[in-house]
């Protein structure tokens, strides 16, 4: 028998706030988490703006200051919003749960690339002897869920997904198809990312694919407006505990929303440039195996990176695979406030899809003051909106032409 | 002595987290400070470069307490 999927814990690390309420608020405040990089020294480079996680200190997330000296910033990150996300759930590993029957998935697009960096600086500078030993395991993209296992000793299916922009939402995915068919009762799961540093800046300039509007950061990520002028890097990570219908019955748990369904698809296109209908397959993919209606969807967290392509091709997308339906349903990019964080984004927005249908109001896209007329459905402008809305989608999109789609129903709907 | 003793501790309770209290000349890195493998390499790394000496790896392998370092250091360097 299928196991139906809930969402009993949610955990995030972001620009605007490491925890749930602040990073609501944020959201329905319409605050954007963009500002000047205080990383690194930013002159030469044409993007100087991102979503840094600002003062981010693993120790005040419960992480012992000797392991995580051991760990990329990504793998803090994933660590922490676990730890919340666990926190959250009222799940203690071992106690109320089987060790075993609990598992982990929690993706980067990118790894470890800051310990990358430094390695190979000290690698060029000091030579091969001075190489961390530590190099390798700290880089390894699937290191976040091999650290979250260790910390809490979570023994059930342990795993990553490496799919760029798509990896939280293939993790998620991945995550409710194993509780579905019984390989876990509880799965922690989602994406983490930490690459704002000179090495990634300079790469994803040169593609083109960033916003230089450095004078006016807050208002850099506008997705779907005339002006857009590319996506603004953000970093963190966003977890959920997905856990069997059964399961969280049992123990009485708090439920944000129940999974309803997944679909994957490639473009077999081009390493960069989306296909409007690898993303459209995706999504109808999703519905089918939500056992839904298309017009059931009543809301969408876009991908909507603010680049000038993506956001036209999603939106061609949706109409492909709504029809006249996609002018009736409400679109939003939150990007437009969290920035673009990459493998985490769709971890992140998974968070957001579960808040919205829990509390019945959607986010808004911001900074949307001039519509692309080619971007032409409805993306909640500015302010926020109440929707007591019953059924939600979140997209993810990544490099490579890797489409994730995720459906959430609102609990007992 | 008593320099490259302190210089030695200083990097081992940066390095393992522990406490200087625990640091004694007997106390053995992986048993009595909770050491892994790796910890050892980079701990050895850095006494290189703290010492400006070249510890090769089979001398490296021989040394299990913090005394041994000491001494090590204080014959090599």
């Amino acid at each position: 028998m299928e196991q139906r999927v809930v969402v009993t814990g949610m955990g995030v690390i972001t620009s605007l706030g490491t925890d749930l309420d602040t990073f609501w608020n944020s959201l329905l405040a319409g605050k954007s988490g963009v500002s000047l990089i205080e990383a690194f020294d930013t002159t030469d480079y044409p993007t100087k703006i991102a979503a840094e996680v600002k003062g981010f200190n693993p120790e005040e997330f419960g992480i012992d200051k000797k392991e995580s000296r051991k760990m990329d910033r990504f793998v803090q990150f994933a660590l922490a919003a676990s730890l919340k996300a666990i926190d959250d759930s009222g799940l203690r590993i071992g106690e109320n749960v089987d060790s075993e029957r609990i598992g982990v998935s929690v993706g980067s697009g990118i790894g470890g690339l800051g310990t990358w960096e430094d390695q190979h600086t000290i690698l060029m500078e000091k030579g091969p002897r001075r190489v961390s030993p530590f190099f390798i395991p700290m880089m390894i993209a699937n290191m976040a869920s091999g650290q979250i296992s260790i910390a809490t000793g979570a023994k059930g299916p342990n795993t990553t997904a490496v799919t760029a922009c798509a990896t939280g939402t293939h993790s998620i995915g991945d995550s409710y198809k194993m509780i579905q068919r019984g390989d876990a009762d509880v799965m922690i799961c989602g994406g983490a990312e930490a690459t704002i540093r000179p090495i990634a800046m300079a790469g994803f300039s040169n593609m083109r694919a960033m916003s230089t509007r450095n004078e006016e950061p807050e208002k850099a990520s506008r997705p779907f407006d005339t002006d857009r002028d590319g996506f603004v890097m953000g970093e963190g990570s966003g977890v959920l505990i997905l856990e069997s219908l059964e399961h969280a019955l049992k123990r009485g748990a708090k439920i944000y929303a129940e999974v309803i369904g997944y679909g994957m698809s490639g473009d077999a296109h081009h390493m960069t440039e989306p296909d409007p209908d690898g993303a459209a397959r995706c999504m109808k993919r999703a519905i089918q195996d939500a056992g839904i209606a298309p017009d059931a969807i009543e809301y969408i967290n876009a991908h909507g990176t603010s680049t000038p392509v993506g956001d036209k091709s999603e939106t061609t997308a949706i109409k492909t695979t709504f029809g006249d339906h996609a002018y009736k349903l409400a679109v939003s990019s939150t990007k437009s406030m969290t920035g673009h964080m990459l493998g985490a984004a769709g971890g992140v927005e998974a968070v957001i899809l579960g808040l919205s249908l829990k509390n019945g109001v959607l986010p808004p896209t911001i900074n949307l003051d001039n519509q692309d007329p080619e971007c032409d459905l409805d993306y909640v402008p500015n302010v926020p909106r109440k929707a007591d809305i019953s059924v939600a989608l979140s997209n993810s999109f990544g490099f490579g032409g890797h489409n994730a789609t995720i459906i959430m129903r609102k609990y007992g709907a | 002595m008593s320099d490259v003793y302190d210089r030695v501790k200083r990097i081992v309770v940066e390095r393992l987290g522990v406490e200087e209290a625990e640091v004694t000349s007997e106390a053995n890195f992986k048993d009595d400070l909770g050491a892994d493998s790796l910890d050892v390499v980079e701990l050895v790394m850095e006494l290189e470069d703290e010492f400006d000496l070249e510890i090769s790896d089979e001398d490296a392998e021989k040394i299990t307490t913090v005394g041994e370092v000491v001494n090590y250091i204080q014959s090599h360097a």
